[in-house]
């Protein structure tokens, strides 16, 4: 009985496969190209790192990472709502666990990364829904959503023991080795629909992030964009999963984004300014941790929190000017525009 | 892009009949007004008296228990015509200490209705500084609008409501935190705004601007004591009526 719906799901899974044929195709092509490039990158200036597979995806997940966390994070962090990232984390973490259960106990081969987009994208309508009923973020649902997802995880994963034990740290501290074709493919999924979703809704989400009762008096609907931002963090959060798991995967929503807003006077600047950075402590980050065979999740939010550090202090630094800028032209102000 | 296809003679604010409590008490009781287009009408009354409640039924944002508040001539929860009403709250930005944002992008936000999910092009860009030297801050437009005075940023969201080609301007005790000076030129600038034809609703603790600037005194505690020009305002007893039976009423209140 098992065995048949076993079979049964194992069609299912590759008549799936095989209708999102075409698009995974072309995927493939960009990400061999990818791979190329980096390949001859590495062999011009004898970079032994890229010689590998492996790292070459490994760059292509971070630099994208890099793009799409500080991205929603900004939205976040101006409403004081960087825990959202956190609890749903956490709930990822079930959702991978969900994935390894069913993958056992089914013998099909699902991503579990897939799962957790889906576990975590329920757990944010969640959290959403609470949040509409008690009329405000609460820390206590917030936290209670967490770790109803954490402990999730954790009893499935134990029931499940044996050979999964193994595969869970991973998921938990992320892994630049694991990052596979088909997880490489995921990712680009997710960032093009987060990329084309915030484009979209880019003045919608502005207006509610800086002042929710002027949006709603100016008929934005406020409620669905709340539902698509915390939607999209679910996203976001399970595509940096990969590499810095799931215990340091909001420090990438949060840690850029306060760096910039040290820097940065307008919120096109501060989106501008997050990405720059998280970009930087990506790309240091994995060459770091390849060099000193590091965990790469903690390398990058290492190199991150440097970053912040560095752009306080330059923060401060031009804030103590500001007197002198003061008495400067209008005119200068214009050309700075 | 003025709506010409509505009625003339439709008023601005319509409230009828208009009940409202949080809970059990009612915070609006029974109130009915008509705001025409061109009037300046400010709303006094103690605190707690349900006067921002009242502006955020006008607007919309709560479901009245009874009655009905119309925007337009229409049922404001369901009014869509949103860029017609611009909106001055007490000053938001406690909530937003760091965000970095610029006093430019802040009054293009009034384009984000016309936009909608299109494009904001040099047109909308051009009437959000045409709105900011209106207000008389388009040299600070490239600041962040958390490092205004209190009396700047209050002229900023008029620029946002001005951007947005409001005809009506709803203001929530703008003036709280801002200083004196700067107070007595806010209101020097939305009388200039009423001269060229802005509908005004002014929210106003300071009982003394409403009787200098405005056309007509609406007194509230919970249901409406007066509604009319303020020289006969201050011949009635409504002010102490008013204020009057709130302080007899908080010991009561404050018992179990």
């Amino acid at each position: 009985m098992t065995a048949i719906t076993a079979h049964t799901f194992a069609t299912a899974g590759s008549a799936l496969v095989g209708q999102l044929g075409a698009p995974t195709d072309a995927l493939g092509w960009l990400l061999d190209r990818w791979s190329d490039g980096l390949s001859a990158v590495g062999e011009t200036f004898g970079i032994e790192m890229l010689r590998y597979g492996f790292m070459h995806r490994a760059f292509l997940v971070g630099a994208l990472i890099a793009v799409m966390a500080p991205l929603i994070g900004t939205f976040l962090v101006h409403r004081q709502l960087a825990l959202i990232g956190d609890a749903l984390a956490h709930t990822a973490f079930a959702g991978v666990a969900v994935g390894l259960f069913v993958n056992a106990v089914l013998g099909v081969g699902v991503s579990p990364y897939l799962t957790a987009v889906v576990v975590a994208m329920i757990a944010a309508l969640a959290i959403e829904l609470i949040s509409e009923v008690t009329d405000a973020y609460n820390d206590v649902s917030m936290a209670i959503v967490l770790s109803t997802g954490f402990a999730l995880g954790a009893v499935l994963i134990s029931i499940n023991a044996g050979g999964l034990a193994v595969g869970v740290n991973q998921y938990l501290f992320g892994n630049l080795a694991t990052v596979s074709r088909e997880n490489a493919m995921i990712l680009i999924g997710l960032f093009l629909a987060i990329v084309l979703v915030v484009g979209l809704t880019y003045k919608q989400l502005l207006y509610v992030t800086f002042d929710e009762t002027a949006a709603r008096v100016a008929g934005v609907n406020v409620r669905w964009y709340n539902r698509i931002m915390t939607m999209l963090t679910a996203m976001v959060v399970v595509g940096a999963m990969q590499i810095m798991g799931v215990i340091l995967v909001a420090a990438m929503l949060v840690v850029p984004v306060a760096g910039a807003a040290q820097l940065a006077r307008s919120f096109r600047e501060a989106l501008l300014a997050s990405v720059v950075l998280a970009e930087l402590a990506v790309l240091a980050g994995i060459t770091l941790a390849y060099q000193y065979e590091a965990t790469a999740g903690g390398t990058i939010v290492l190199v991150a929190v440097a970053i912040y550090v560095i752009a306080v202090l330059v923060g401060k630094a031009k804030a103590s000017r500001e007197p002198a800028a003061e008495t400067r032209s209008i005119a200068d102000d214009r050309i700075a525009d | 892009m003025r709506h010409d296809t509505d009625n003339r003679t439709t008023a601005h604010v319509t409230v009828d009949g208009l009940s409202f409590g949080y809970t059990a008490s009612p915070v609006v009781r029974d109130v009915s007004l008509t705001v025409e287009e061109g009037e300046y009408v400010g709303i006094i009354g103690p605190n707690g008296s349900g006067k921002s409640t009242l502006l955020q039924l006008v607007l919309g944002l709560h479901e009245p228990d009874r009655g009905d508040v119309r925007l337009f001539g229409h049922p404001s929860r369901a009014f869509v015509e949103r860029e017609r009403v611009g909106y001055v709250a007490q000053d938001v930005t406690e909530n937003t200490t760091e965000m970095p944002i610029t006093v430019a992008e802040v009054v293009l936000m009034g384009r984000f209705p016309h936009a909608g999910f299109g494009r904001i092009e040099t047109a909308d860009r051009d009437r959000a500084r045409e709105a900011l030297q209106t207000v008389g801050i388009e040299h600070l437009a490239d600041r962040r609008i958390t490092k205004l005075s209190g009396g700047q940023r209050q002229r900023a969201y008029i620029a946002r409501a001005l951007a947005s080609e409001a005809e009506l301007l709803v203001l929530d005790e703008p003036t709280v935190g801002v200083d004196a000076e700067s107070v007595a030129a806010f209101f020097d600038l939305l009388d200039d705004l009423n001269d060229d034809g802005m509908t005004i609703l002014l929210v106003e603790h300071d009982i003394g601007a409403v009787l200098e600037h405005t056309d007509r005194v609406l007194c509230l505690n919970r249901e409406v004591y007066f509604d009319g020009p303020p020289d006969e305002f201050v011949e009635t007893d409504a002010l102490e009526r008013a204020y009057g039976t709130d302080l007899r009423r908080q010991p009561e209140a404050s018992a179990p």
